[in-house]
């Protein structure tokens, strides 16, 4: 064991050590959920179904409501992305550019609705939503996810846009470029990247956000995190299984193609206040 | 000679009170002129109101006779180089040189064969595909260069472009850049801090200080006849003594010395180290002790204490210093000397 040890270095092993765990945690469970969605027909003591099947994805996709479920949540997923990006584009541009005295106060206004525990906005929302004859509606079940993610996506895209350099946008005033054009030619594809990760974040969210849609879209806007809860309770654990892959999986695919973006940079310089 | 850049009573003060106040400068057809001061004293205001980045309070700007003042930047018929950020790292070289042109609408073939007429002209053939992040500094900035060069400005502006490469790149950029201006006849405004750049590749120099012009003039006379104390110890090394005016002539201890402005009471005179000579006889001189001698290549920076007049520096061809020693006591004169009022 010594030599071993002494031979291939702790560093390496404690990373192996590391990565086992990670797998454990990460993938074990993972694991045991493909399993359970393909499960055809299996007896307990087992350690792996005897027979494979597409039967429970058949049955969780027949199912009315779940299948609305999915259909709705993204399309929930997608206008609050698109909204988000609407407005918090624009505004990451002006808190980059423009020193305006409460832009400070503004930016870290947006930690506030993601500093405090969830529940209690959320009814305070909820309380104001019902004045307003929100609760119930498309339009309370998107605002309430986009309070949600306010923050990231201002905060990673105004530190994008503050990485674009004056010189670069003065260069191509210079040579004969319009406002518009530099905006759309240098600015935008310049701070792409923490764009793209920040609505990745927001589109993740809201396919995730569970309490504020009980809270203001029941019983007519059950996305798939809400109807999660009644799966679990009333239907076999594999119909459970398969339903969870299908939320997990855009998270899975959407992070994936986000790390081309991501560097540590545009993410750690999310959070600084220049 | 035509007047290509005219620049007159041009006033610009910022919220803070810095700024610029009542520049006004002519810019001939051809000229390579250099805006010449310390950091801080309106070098780039000056030359952002031309390019337009910056609305000056008053005054005018004309280029070929024109006012521009109303033109905002990409209306205008100048280019600029700033000291970094130049280029845009999501386009390759070729993309970044062909952006303005595709805007004016020029034809494919001729951005083909205008992109690679000026990547020769800039020794970057071949470069046309690499991305900014794949050169190095100085071919960055060449690149910046000739992107300006193919809108072909009235003017192009150039906001200290070397200062951010190390000193042999700078020197062989400046060569190079005075070689484009001579083959393409192009007006010039270009910006440093830098006395040494500014006196090697301008046909004038423009010397300010705290918002306003101290001095134009080629770089010779600017060195030769410094108009002002400031530009007199900008420019150059020089050494500075205390005199005074006594019956019309300006004196330091019993030597006395012209009085070419007519001043009168104390005055300030002002010596290029190369006009201080040394004698060891009996000579009319100020009397002085060596100090240092130091021996730089193909001459000697000797060091004087001239005995309750301060210390001078003298430069000397180094076979002239072979006999000296320090400690040694010398006679000082001046070959020729400038007289300022004291301030
Ligand atoms: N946008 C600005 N707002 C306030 N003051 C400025 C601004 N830009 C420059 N200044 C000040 O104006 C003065 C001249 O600046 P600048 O033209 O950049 O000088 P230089 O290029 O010669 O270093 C400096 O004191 C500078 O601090
Ligand atoms: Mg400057």
């Amino acid at each position: 064991m010594r030599w071993y040890w002494k031979a291939i270095g702790p560093k390496k092993i404690i990373e192996f050590l590391v990565l086992v765990v990670f797998v454990i945690f990460f993938l074990g469970p993972l694991l045991n959920l493909a399993i359970l969605a393909f499960t055809g027909n299996w007896k307990y003591p087992e350690a792996f179904p005897h027979e494979w099947s597409l039967k429970w994805w058949r049955f969780v996709l027949q199912q009315e409501d779940i299948a609305k479920s999915i259909g709705l949540s993204f399309l929930i997923a997608t206008i609050v992305t698109a909204i988000s990006i609407l407005i918090c584009v624009p505004a990451a541009y002006a808190f980059a550019r423009i020193r305006f005295p409460l832009s400070r106060f503004f930016l870290f206004s947006f930690l506030l609705t993601n500093a405090f525990p969830k529940m209690g906005l959320y009814v305070s929302i909820a309380v104001l939503f019902y004045k307003l004859g929100l609760m119930n509606t498309l339009a309370g079940v998107v605002l309430i996810h986009i309070v949600n993610v306010l923050m990231y996506m201002t905060w990673i895209p105004t530190a994008s846009f503050r990485n674009v350099h004056t010189a670069q946008e003065e260069s191509a005033r210079d040579v004969g470029a319009s406002p518009f054009r530099v905006f759309r030619s240098i600015t935008l594809p310049l701070a792409m990247p923490g764009i793209l990760v920040a609505s990745i974040f927001t589109f993740l969210n809201s396919l995730d956000e569970a309490q504020g849609t009980f809270l203001v879209g029941i019983p007519n806007f059950k996305t798939m995190p809400v109807i999660m809860y009644s799966i679990i309770s009333d239907y076999p654990a594999y119909a459970g299984a398969v339903f969870s892959i299908i939320l997990t999986l855009p998270t899975i695919i959407l992070l994936l193609a986000a790390k081309r973006f991501v560097s540590a940079d545009v993410l750690s310089s999310g959070f600084q206040f220049k | 000679m035509d007047i290509q850049l005219s620049i007159q009573k041009l006033t610009k003060r910022y919220k803070t009170g810095d700024g610029v106040s009542d520049i006004s400068l002519d810019v001939q057809k051809g000229e390579l002129i250099t805006l010449l001061g310390p950091s801080g004293c309106g070098k780039t205001t000056v030359l952002r109101s031309i390019g337009g980045f910056l609305e000056p309070d008053s005054g005018d700007i004309l280029i070929e006779n024109k006012s521009v003042l109303k033109a905002p930047p990409e209306k205008r018929p100048t280019a600029m180089v700033f000291q970094s950020y130049n280029l845009w790292p999501h386009m390759t070289v070729f993309d970044n040189l062909a952006f303005g042109l595709k805007i004016r609408k020029m034809k494919k073939s001729e951005i083909d064969q205008a992109i690679s007429e000026v990547l020769k002209l800039i020794r970057l053939s071949g470069s046309e595909q690499k991305f900014p992040g794949q050169l190095s500094g100085g071919q960055q900035q060449r690149v910046a260069v000739a992107r300006a060069l193919l809108l072909k400005p009235a003017v192009l502006l150039l906001d200290e472009p070397f200062s951010a490469l190390d000193a042999k790149l700078r020197h062989e950029m400046r060569e190079e850049l005075r070689e484009i201006q001579s083959n393409t006849g192009l007006t010039m405004v270009f910006v440093t801090h830098d006395q040494e750049e500014a006196l090697s590749i301008s046909d004038r120099i423009v010397v300010m200080n705290k918002g306003h012009i101290e001095q134009v003039a080629s770089p010779q006379e600017i060195y030769d006849e410094p108009k002002t104390l400031f530009a007199a110890q900008f420019i150059g090394k020089m050494n500075f003594l205390k005199g005074v005016v006594t019956n019309g002539r300006v004196m330091i201890a019993q030597l006395a010395f012209p009085n070419s402005k007519n001043l009168s009471g104390n005055v300030t005179l002002a010596i290029r180290p190369e006009d201080v000579q040394l004698f060891d006889g009996e000579e009319a001189g100020l009397p002085g002790t060596i100090k240092h001698i130091m021996v730089l290549g193909h001459y000697a920076e000797v060091s004087i204490d001239l005995q309750g007049h301060g210390i001078i520096r003298s430069f000397r061809p180094r076979d002239q210093v072979n006999d000296l020693r320090t400690g040694q006591h010398v006679k000082v004169n001046f070959a020729k000397t400038l007289v300022f009022p004291t301030v």
